[in-house]
């Protein structure tokens, strides 16, 4: 029952809040918006008990990548720009595309089963109770299965900080 | 946990507000912040696999997905002050310098 | 269907009531205590100032943060011309809100935690105090002013550029744990003749913590964006009354909550010193030290006392004996559970609990005061740092040197479990770790000032004109 409620609380908040980051004219509340769906993303993170994910998604996410983007909208941030037509000339077109791929996405969820969830593999989560650590078991699998694409990623993070430095330098 | 199918639900429903977004707005900004949420919505749909099969995996590529969002992020917003220090805008109908 | 909601309601708070009612004591109590906290920094203060402080409101000042309280509740609220109204509410909302669930997921005593065993406990504390970032940013941003904007962008660069070096002197702590749990965190440091107090093993570690925590919670010597003389009050000039309180409330909270971090990672926790010699032959004798808070509190006690007759009116000479009376209680209170077992080795069961919760309760309490403490006296005594100084030691000195101090203290432990050493005999290992990471740091601060020396001390010095 409690998840129940954890799920449709967090899964109301993360779509309500993504609708509203889109439809804002002030790019500032669009990111507040956003924060707010990434942190309902995390509640669903941990109510589907993958408690590490959701700590690094509020450290990494909201912490970090929110934060930078906070601070771009606040350098670029124009009068000028509020003031312009804020979707672009295709919005019907593309939304129409948008709501037809959703449609086909859906009614396929939908009819493998007539009810979600069923037609989909036939299995049963396991009972939280025999769950392992959460931390520990992801820990084990990076540094024993994916230790290679752990060393890439902080190669790909160091390649994209040298060039997010090179790019917003100024040239003096 | 709830039948998978609650997750796809949520899942599809972000992706495609994050893809509404990425096509139809005009602030770059923006469309940088729909893709963030699109990313989002795989990693919900990851770890609701994860969780349904007992396997840790969903979980850790869930947590590459998200290095390599801000690895993107960063550079993406490198490249937007660039832009802005020489147009003066962040509107996308106005990135047209290879125009012809 | 309702009856199901209510079922599943009363289910909850049959399971879930103890950490509830700590949660309601600690939302209850803190504004009460972050007040008394900021009159004993003002009393301190004017103590190394050879000055008396607040005297006025009730008997020695102690009144003065109910009248501080009730001055910002009836102040004005004043919101900026332009300010966008939505984002100026929110911002004073997140950073409190930031510090009070960065509370829950702390140990206070083997007894008192909120969020009780999660896996990730330390992550959970230092994560979301993370999140405080944005009560600043937006705070600075609403106010709709550029000093104000400046203030907050130069507050959260200093905090975002700290956090990096406070999370990796936390990881060099990690090590000797394994887990993040912070029950496991504190009995690690225990382990009944084993444990160690993890600032002994990684004091390098302690340092950086203890600088990078200090830049966290925009304190003095890093407390640039909020100072006076510098851009107004920074991301706070805006901002009057009730909000504003709702900022010092924060900050005074991030200051707990950091302090309750180091407290249990590297000072022990709730742990007496020399805890871990319960069960050991022969050292009975460090025992003793279980008589060390009721002696404080009679030797206060006994201070009030004797101070009493030295008070110029009635009133006040009956508040000293007051006072004295109730340390004289809490003392006994804190004697209890330690000499009923000597008088009657069969209530020794009984109140071991009592023991751990009660003595544990004032063991860290009296650490995460003494770091508090700490924090104070370094800003009545330092300087402040200009900053680009700031960033530079920040960047420059404290981010390597954790970074170094990690792989040191991660080649000490396998060499040490190479040699099969446990709990003290672990120091063998770790202080030539230290001692390297030392080096290191003073090899790096001389590549500074060398590089200072054929630097134009003229040059440009805000972070953000280049």
């Amino acid at each position: 029952m409690l998840d129940k409620v954890l799920f449709y609380f967090f899964a109301a908040i993360a779509v309500g809040s993504a609708v509203l980051m889109v439809t804002r004219r002030n790019v500032v509340h669009g990111a507040i918006f956003l924060i707010t769906a990434l942190l309902a993303t995390a509640g669903i993170f941990l109510q589907l008990r993958a408690e590490f994910l959701f700590i690094v998604q509020i450290i990494l996410y909201v912490g970090g990548i929110m934060v930078l983007f906070v601070f771009v909208i606040m350098l670029v941030n124009l009068d000028v720009a509020l003031q312009q037509i804020q979707f672009a000339r295709q919005k019907w077109v593309a939304l129409l595309v948008a709501l037809a791929l959703a449609g086909q996405v859906g009614l396929m969820f939908w009819s493998s089963g007539k009810m979600p969830g069923q037609g989909l593999p036939v299995l049963t989560a396991s009972a939280v109770s025999s769950l392992p650590p959460n931390s520990e078991t992801v820990a084990h699998s990076l540094f024993e299965s994916y230790l290679l694409p752990f060393e890439i990623a902080s190669v790909l993070l160091l390649v994209a900080m040298i060039g997010a430095v090179v790019m917003a330098k100024k040239r003096t | 946990m709830l039948p998978i199918g609650h997750y796809l639900f949520l899942s599809l429903a972000l992706f495609i507000i994050g893809v509404i977004g990425v096509v139809t707005r005009r602030n770059v900004i923006v469309v940088l912040m729909s893709i963030e949420l699109i990313l989002n919505a795989v990693n919900i749909n990851l770890v609701a696999f994860s969780r349904l099969y007992g396997d840790v995996a969903g979980q850790v590529f869930a947590l590459f997905i998200i290095a390599d969002a801000a690895a993107e992020a960063a550079v993406a917003l490198g490249i937007i002050i660039a832009f802005f220090r020489n147009r003066e805008t962040v509107l996308e109908d106005e990135m047209d310098l290879l125009k012809w | 269907m309702m009856n199901a909601l209510v079922q599943a309601t009363i289910e909850f708070l049959k399971l879930y009531w103890a950490p509830l009612l700590c949660g309601v004591a600690v939302v209850a109590i803190l504004p009460l205590a972050v007040g008394y906290i900021v009159l004993v920094e003002r009393k301190l203060m004017a103590d190394m100032q050879a000055r008396l402080g607040p005297m006025r409101v009730g008997p020695h000042g102690l009144l003065q943060p109910i009248a501080d309280a009730l001055k910002l509740l009836i102040k004005e609220d004043i919101i900026p011309d332009n300010a966008d109204k939505m984002v100026f509410w929110l911002a004073p909302v997140l950073s409190v809100g930031a510090g009070l669930l960065a509370l829950a997921g702390l140990a206070i005593g083997p007894a008192f935690q909120i969020a009780q065993d999660i896996n990730i406990g330390i992550l959970f504390v230092v994560g979301i105090s993370a999140m405080g970032i944005f009560g600043i940013v937006l705070g600075g941003w609403a106010s709709n002013s550029h000093y104000s904007l400046m203030g907050a962008l130069r507050s959260s660069a200093q905090l975002v550029s700290y956090e990096t070096a406070a999370g990796m002197a936390l990881v060099s702590a990690l090590l000797f744990t394994g887990t993040l749990n912070i029950k496991s965190i504190v009995e690690a440091q225990s382990k009944n003749g084993e444990g160690i107090w993890f600032v002994m093993l990684a004091p390098v570690a302690f340092f950086t913590y203890l600088v990078a925590s200090i830049a966290e919670t925009n304190r003095a010597p890093f407390d640039l964006p909020e100072a006076e003389s510098e851009l107004v009050a920074g991301y706070m000039t805006e901002f009057s009354g009730f909000r504003w309180s709702l900022y010092f409330l924060a900050e005074y909270t991030n200051m707990i909550v950091v302090a309750s971090v180091a407290t249990t990672l590297f000072l022990g926790g709730w742990l007496r010193p020399f805890a871990s010699v319960h069960g050991l032959p022969g050292f009975h004798l460090l025992n003793f030290l279980d008589f060390v808070p009721t002696l404080l509190m009679v030797a206060i006690a006994a201070y009030c006392v004797v101070r009493t007759p030295k008070q110029p009116t009635r009133v006040q000479q009956l508040f000293m004996l007051a006072v004295a009376g109730l340390c004289f209680v809490v003392g006994l209170v804190l004697v209890a559970p330690v000499v009923l077992p000597l008088i009657k080795p069969s209530l020794r069961d009984a109140v071991a609990p009592f023991y751990a919760g009660i003595h544990g309760g004032f063991w860290f309490i009296f650490k995460v005061s003494l770091y508090i403490y700490f924090f104070m006296w370094l800003r009545f005594t330092i300087p402040r740092y200009r900053f680009d100084q700031l960033m530079r030691l920040g960047w420059h000195f404290l981010i390597p040197l954790s970074i170094i101090n990690v792989l040191l203290v991660g080649v000490a432990l396998i060499v040490g479990e190479f040699f099969h050493l446990h709990g003290w005999g672990l120091l063998l290992v770790t202080t030539p770790a230290a001692v390297i990471a030392l080096v290191a740091a003073l090899m790096i601060l001389a590549v500074e000032k060398q590089r200072d020396a054929g630097h134009d001390p003229n040059a440009a010095s805000d972070f953000y004109a280049g």
